[in-house]
C-alpha cells in the first residue's frame, strides 16, 4: 500500500528560483527509494518539503500526502505547525549528513535520545533510561551506558551517526529519510553504517528515502532510484536498470564517472581487494 | 576523556569570586553594622585615616568607611538591578528578533541600533527628568541601554543556533517550537550570554558610578562610590583617602566580576572543559 504520494512538488526560493520543480513519486510501506543528484540538485530540499520543514521564505506547491495506517491521512503542503509536529517522528524522521552538527553539543547523548522516547512513548525515570540503553544497543553501540553519559564531542564520528540514527528511529517512523548519512564518515565506517541502516529498515519494515550523490552507495541500498538534476527528475527506475542502462545523458555521466573512479581504484590496487564489500 | 560528573573548576572563577565576594561581604555587613550612622557629621572634617575614623572623614565630617560600606551595597544593587532589567528585556527582544524573518527582523535590528547609538548618560538624564534622581532611575536607564546590547547578541546567537542541523533534527522527530527553545536554543546561547551578562554587570557598576558622579544617581544620604569620588576630588591632595578608597573598591568589584565572567565561560561550556 502507498505510504507517501508526492505529486507535482515545487519549491521556489525567495529570489524566485525553482529549487525543486515538478517532482512526483510514490513510496510504498517498506520500500526503499534512492534520490540521486549532485549538490544543489534539490535532493535535500525535496526531503525538507516532505517533512514540511522548508526554511522560511520558500514557496512550496504541489502535494505531499502521507497515508500512515496508525495516523490520519495528511496533506503536508499547507498544513499547520501543530498538525505537522504530530506527524513528525511517527510518520517520518531524518538522519542528516553531518552527525556532529545533528546532535546538540551541550546535551549529553542519553538525554537527546531520551527526548523523542519520552514524548512519544511517555516513558519516565528508570523505564526511560532502560529504553535509551536499548535504543543505543539497537544501533550496535558498544558500552551504551558510557555513550549515554558522553557529550557528542567525546565520541567518534561513526558513533555519533549511530546515535543520530537511534534518535531518528526512536519514534518508530513509517518512513526514514536518510540525507547523505554516510558522506561525512570514513570509508570503513560508511560500510558499517550502511549495513546498520539496511538491517534496521529490514527489521522494522520502515520505508527508506535514501539521498546521496554517490551512485554506488545508493544502488547498494535502494531498490528504486530517481535522478534529480537542477530540481527536476530526469530519470527513474529500478536501481539495476538505471546503473546498467542509463537513458538520460546526465545519468550516463554519473554512471560513467563512478565507473572511471572504480576502474582507477581497481588499477591502483591491481584487484588485490574488493573495496566495496565490508 | 571520561564523561564523569566531576565538578568543573576554574582558577579565574575562584579569583573572581574572592574579589567580588569581598565587596559582597562588605555590603552584607553594612545592613547589620556600620561604624557610624550614615548622616553623622560629628567628626572633624577631612581627617586622615586613624581612630576612631578608620579611613578618615570627608569634607562634611562623615565617616568614610561608613560611606564606603553603603556604597558597596548601592554598587551591587545597581549592577544586579541593571542586569535583571537588561537581561530580561534583552533576552525577550533578542529571542523575538532571532525568530523573526525579513522585515520584522530588520525593524527590530534597526531599533536596537538606534538604542545602542543613544548615549547612556543622555538616556539617564531623560529617565531622571521623567521620574526623579534616584538609584531606581539610574538602574532603569542603565538596564535599558544594556538590553539593546544583550538583545543584539541574543539575536545573532539565536540565528546561529537555529541554522544548526540539530534543531532541524529535533523538529523532524516532532519537537514543538517552545520545547526546542527551552531544550536546545537557551542552553546553547547561555554560555556566551552568561559571560556577556557578567561583563555587563561590571559595566553597569561603572555606569552607576559615572551617573552618581554627575549627580544623576542616588541622592544623599545614600552614599555611592561615584558621588564620593566627586565630593572628594576638590580635596584630593589634602585627603587622598576619600578618592583612593572608593576607587580601589570600584576596581576590585569590576575586576572580580570580569574574572567571574571568564571563569563562567570555562565552566558553562562542556566542549571547553576537557582542555584542562
Amino acid at each position: 500500500m502507498t505510504l507517501l504520494t508526492v505529486a507535482g512538488l515545487h519549491v521556489r526560493s525567495p529570489e524566485g528560483r525553482d529549487l525543486v520543480s515538478d517532482v512526483s513519486f510514490t513510496l510504498d510501506a517498506g520500500e526503499r527509494l534512492g534520490l540521486i543528484g549532485e549538490s544543489g540538485s534539490g535532493k535535500s530540499m525535496t526531503a525538507l518539503a516532505i517533512m514540511g520543514l522548508t526554511p522560511p521564505g520558500m514557496t512550496v506547491s504541489g502535494s505531499v500526502v502521507f497515508d500512515v495506517p496508525s495516523l490520519d491521512r495528511i496533506e503536508v503542503v499547507g498544513a499547520g505547525e501543530r498538525r505537522l509536529t504530530s506527524l513528525r517522528g511517527r510518520a517520518t524522521s531524518t538522519v542528516f549528513q553531518e552527525p556532529l552538527t545533528a546532535l546538540d553539543p551541550l546535551m549529553r547523548v542519553g538525554r537527546q535520545v531520551a527526548e523523542p522516547l519520552r514524548r512519544r512513548r511517555g516513558l519516565r525515570g528508570r523505564a526511560l533510561r532502560a529504553a535509551v540503553t536499548a535504543a543505543l544497543e539497537e544501533v550496535r553501540l558498544a558500552d551504551p551506558e558510557r555513550i549515554a553519559r558522553a557529550y557528542p564531542h567525546e565520541i567518534s564520528g561513526g558513533q555519533r551517526q549511530r546515535v543520530a540514527i537511534a534518535m531518528a528511529i526512536a519514534c518508530d517512523p513509517a518512513l526514514l529519510i536518510a540525507d547523505e548519512p554516510t558522506t561525512a564518515l570514513d570509508v570503513t565506517v560508511q560500510a558499517d553504517v550502511l549495513a546498520l541502516l539496511d538491517g534496521l529498515v529490514e527489521e522494522r519494515g520502515m520505508a527508506l528515502l535514501f539521498i546521496s550523490h554517490d551512485l554506488a552507495v545508493v544502488s547498494r541500498i535502494a531498490e528504486r532510484v530517481i535522478v534529480l538534476k537542477d530540481g527536476a527528475a530526469v530519470e527513474s527506475g529500478s536501481a539495476g536498470e538505471v546503473v546498467n542502462a542509463p537513458r538520460h545523458p546526465y545519468t550516463r555521466d554519473l554512471v560513467g564517472s563512478a565507473r572511471r573512479l572504480d576502474g582507477a581504484l581497481d588499477g591502483a590496487i591491481d584487484g588485490a581487494v574488493d573495496w566495496r564489500t565490508p | 576523556m571520561t564523561a564523569g560528573r566531576r565538578v568543573p573548576r576554574s582558577a579565574t572563577l575562584v579569583a573572581g569570586c574572592v574579589l567580588a565576594g569581598l565587596v559582597l561581604a562588605v555590603a552584607v555587613v553594612s545592613f547589620f553594622w556600620l561604624p557610624f550612622p550614615p548622616d553623622d557629621t560629628s567628626g572633624d572634617r577631612l581627617m586622615p585615616p586613624g581612630l576612631p575614623h578608620l579611613l578618615g572623614t570627608d569634607k562634611l565630617g562623615r565617616d568614610l568607611l561608613t560611606q564606603l560600606m553603603i556604597g558597596a551595597r548601592v554598587a551591587l544593587e545597581a549592577g544586579a538591578g541593571s542586569v535583571l532589567i537588561g537581561g530580561l528585556v534583552g533576552l525577550t527582544g533578542g529571542l523575538a528578533a532571532g525568530f523573526a524573518t525579513r522585515w520584522l527582523d530588520d525593524t527590530i535590528s534597526a531599533l536596537l541600533d538606534i538604542l545602542i547609538a543613544f548615549p547612556t548618560v543622555l538616556l539617564a538624564m531623560l529617565v531622571t527628568a521623567a521620574r526623579e534622581a534616584s538609584l531606581g532611575s539610574a538602574v532603569i536607564a542603565i538596564g535599558l541601554a544594556m538590553s539593546a546590547i544583550v538583545a543584539r547578541l541574543t539575536r545573532v546567537l539565536v540565528k546561529r543556533v537555529l541554522a544548526q542541523d540539530f534543531i532541524t533534527a529535533s523538529r523532524t522527530s516532532g519537537t514543538s517550537w517552545p520545547r526546542v527553545v527551552v531544550e536546545h536554543v537557551l542552553p546553547n546561547i547561555w554560555p556566551t550570554l552568561s559571560v556577556n551578562l557578567a561583563l555587563q554587570f561590571g559595566l553597569a557598576v561603572l555606569a552607576e558610578a559615572s551617573l552618581s558622579y554627575l549627580g544623576l544617581g542616588a541622592p544623599p544620604p545614600n552614599a555611592s562610590w561615584g558621588r564620593m569620588l566627586q565630593e572628594a576630588q576638590a580635596s584630593v591632595f589634602i585627603a587622598p583617602a576619600g578618592v583612593i578608597a572608593p576607587g580601589v573598591l570600584l576596581v576590585v568589584l569590576v575586576v572580580g566580576v570580569n574574572l567571574i565572567a571568564d571563569g563562567v565561560r570555562d565552566v558553562a561550556d562542556p566542549t571547553r572543559r576537557r582542555t584542562r
